[in-house]
């Protein structure tokens, strides 16, 4: 038994977990409002991440202007993902629209990595100072404003979904689409809107990541690991998928402990939460705060 | 989808209606077609051949995963995992019982189907969406198997495997190979056609079209979704089984995600629910990277070839075209090349009267 390690790997997993439970959201958000599962959510991390890192070190801008600017592209990529791919599939079967995404993710990984080339490359230091010292752990500075980031995006979320316009707009479509419709409510817009604000927010966790381990196209893996967050969590709730996040995160930590103190394996950091996944699948499919689906006939 | 029929051509019994080829004219184009096919190793060099070879392996596993998901309407985002399977299991008998590798083939297959039972029993409580996040874990954990199980797929190193020998001739070269991937291709899609025939096919189509009403039917849905992973993994392990003999080699990492989305991309570009629309599908996918290449090959040197960097980066050109293409089919032709086969074919049967 390691304490010190073991207290560590669970902050790490905290931190981690947190990011998953940003990217989490955004999914829910999107699967929320447009019935869309997106299997490409890890590629909104790599491309936000890569503009970002474009706009930093071709064109020297500061950080925080280069970081608005990805922003900005991002809420456009988005809006146009949804209208050029995603609208014309409406009414489409669900085979039809995963494969689509599925499809998208391939095309973007595949593109960043001719535009940008296969190794990794680090951010321009935004810091002066790299770690700090928390209760006597060594905390890399950006891991901690990840931390605090991703707590901010989750209570902007928690604002947004309760008291803005366009957040209640948003949950009157995912409640029920006529009904939305009929009280003057945009659909076409909502969905558009979540795509942007999905990909946007997740440009903010790959940014993030990539200013602790540098970008590279193992960002987009992110967007597998977000599935068993997900799931754990309920597909359609925010809530869950937070926890669900957190949980994932703690847990590939705890595996990766309990692998290298005892068991010997190896790679059970990768691995562990996919049979995590499978076992919720078969014990509670609809996950901690999910909608149980009730069919009649 | 509607099937189109031409003027005047009535079905007057079951017989009749579920005939594979109910013309003359198909069955002589068929006929015609096995033997051109016959011939192809006389003709054709060593290149296009494995890229026949390819065609039919791949197309073998397509027409498995077809089974689950243009039939059944599971979705499986874990084929190639299953491929993988039947690949290292076949190199696997051969070397450790020294099993002939022409038998080694179906046991391969019977292994795999094996397997895809495992992962198919908890899969036929879910459908669509969560049984396509289930499928991608077995994915993962089958490709951590890999890698893990020394034992079984050489690890890192990678297993090498020979060449199947019927009588002391040995099918090394890929002129005597393509006969036998030719065989098992005939066979198998014969065997899926008959399948579709039956009661348990029609049992499988009922489950895709609507699964209560085929449930107050009396169909065992857990059943037939299990029966059905079964098959689309049988076929799996045998196209994986015939790919491995064929290469000689391989390799753990081939059997990552992006193979597995090959093959659905095959599944999609065929034909949702068509047969003859999986070896359509596996033939794009085969032939894509050639025509990215032969792209690329035309601009070498260029000056759109030097501001692009396209030499360089083929491998991911190829990625983004296979992207692009499954996009594409999936706006402008979601029911696959099949179905524009058919409209082509109608289109000629009545020429020049078609409207």
């Amino acid at each position: 038994m390691d304490g010190t390690l073991l207290f560590q790997l669970l902050l790490n997993g905290l931190i981690v977990g947190a990011l998953y439970g940003v990217v989490a959201m955004s999914f829910v958000l999107i699967y929320k409002a447009s019935q869309v599962v997106n299997f490409a959510q890890g590629e909104f991390l790599l491309v936000g991440a890569w503009v970002c890192w474009w706009f930093l070190t071709e064109w020297q801008m500061p950080f925080l202007l280069g970081f608005l600017f990805t922003l900005a592209f991002m809420t456009l990529f988005g809006i146009i993902l949804q209208v050029v791919v995603l609208r014309p599939l409406i009414g489409e079967p669900v085979i039809s629209v995963i494969m689509a995404t599925i499809g998208l993710g391939i095309f973007f990984q595949a593109l960043m990595k001719w535009i940008f080339g296969v190794f990794a490359k680090p951010f321009p230091p935004v810091f002066s100072a790299e770690r700090i010292s928390v209760l006597g752990l060594e905390v890399q500075t950006a891991y901690l404003l990840s931390l605090g980031i991703s707590l901010l995006i989750m209570a902007g979320f928690g604002w947004f979904f309760r008291y803005s316009r366009h957040g209640l707009a948003m949950r009157a479509t995912a409640f029920d689409q006529q009904v939305a419709q009929s009280l003057g409510i945009s659909v076409p817009r909502v969905f558009a809107m979540s795509w942007a604000i999905s990909a946007a927010v997740s440009a903010v966790a790959g940014v993030t990541v990539g200013m602790v381990n540098g970008v590279s196209s193992a960002l987009s893996f992110y967007g597998i690991k977000v599935f068993p967050a997900v799931i754990l969590g309920g597909l359609d709730s925010i809530l869950g998928a937070v926890l669900g996040g957190l949980i994932v995160g703690v847990l590939e930590n705890l595996a990766q402990y309990v692998d290298s103190q005892w068991l010997n394996w190896g790679n059970m950091y990768q691995v562990a939460p996919f049979y995590a996944l499978l076992l919720i699948l078969l014990i509670k499919p609809y996950g901690l705060f999910g909608t149980k689906n009730i069919e009649r006939v | 989808m509607t099937v189109m029929t031409p003027a005047g051509d009535f079905r007057t019994s079951y017989r009749a209606d579920t005939t594979i080829f109910p013309t003359l004219g198909s069955r002589m184009a068929l006929w015609a077609g096995l033997a051109l096919l016959c011939c192809a190793p006389l003709v054709l060099d060593r290149y296009l051949l494995s890229l026949l070879i390819n065609i039919g392996t791949l197309g073998i596993a397509a027409l498995g995963l077809n089974i689950l998901v243009g039939f059944t309407g599971q979705i499986s985002i874990g084929h190639a995992a299953f491929f993988g399977f039947g690949a290292f299991a076949s190199a696997w008998l051969h070397e450790r019982y020294g099993i002939p590798v022409l038998l080694c083939i179906p046991i391969a297959g019977v292994m795999t189907a094996a397997v895809g039972l495992i992962f198919g029993a908890p899969a036929a409580r879910l459908k669509g969406l969560y049984l396509a996040i289930a499928t991608l874990a077995a994915q993962f954990i089958l490709e951590d198997f890999f890698a893990r199980a020394q034992w079984f797929t050489g690890g890192v190193a990678g297993r090498v495997t020979e060449s199947p020998v019927i009588g002391g001739f040995a099918l090394d070269r890929e002129e005597s190979y393509f006969y036998l991937v030719l065989a098992f291709v005939i066979i198998l899609f014969v065997a899926a056609s008959n399948l579709m025939r039956t009661r348990d096919g029609r049992a499988l189509v009922a489950v895709r079209d609507h699964y209560l009403s085929a449930e107050i039917m009396g169909i065992n849905l857990a059943y037939y979704r299990t029966l059905s992973f079964g098959i689309a993994s049988f076929y799996a392990g045998i196209g994986g089984a015939l790919y491995a003999h064929h290469l000689l080699f391989v390799s753990v990492e081939a059997f990552n995600i992006l193979f597995s989305i090959q093959f659905l991309g095959m599944v999609i570009i065929g034909g949702l629910g068509s047969i003859m629309g999986s070896l359509m599908g596996a033939a794009f996918m085969v032939a894509l990277p050639e025509v990215v290449q032969a792209g690329a090959d035309a601009v070498a040197g260029g000056a759109l070839d030097r501001m692009l960097k396209i030499g360089g980066n083929i491998s991911f050109l190829r990625e983004m075209a296979i992207g692009a293409a499954i996009i594409l089919f999936l706006i402008f032709e979601p029911d696959g090349l099949a179905h524009r086969w058919k409209l082509i074919k109608a289109y000629w049967k009545l020429y020049p009267f078609s409207h």
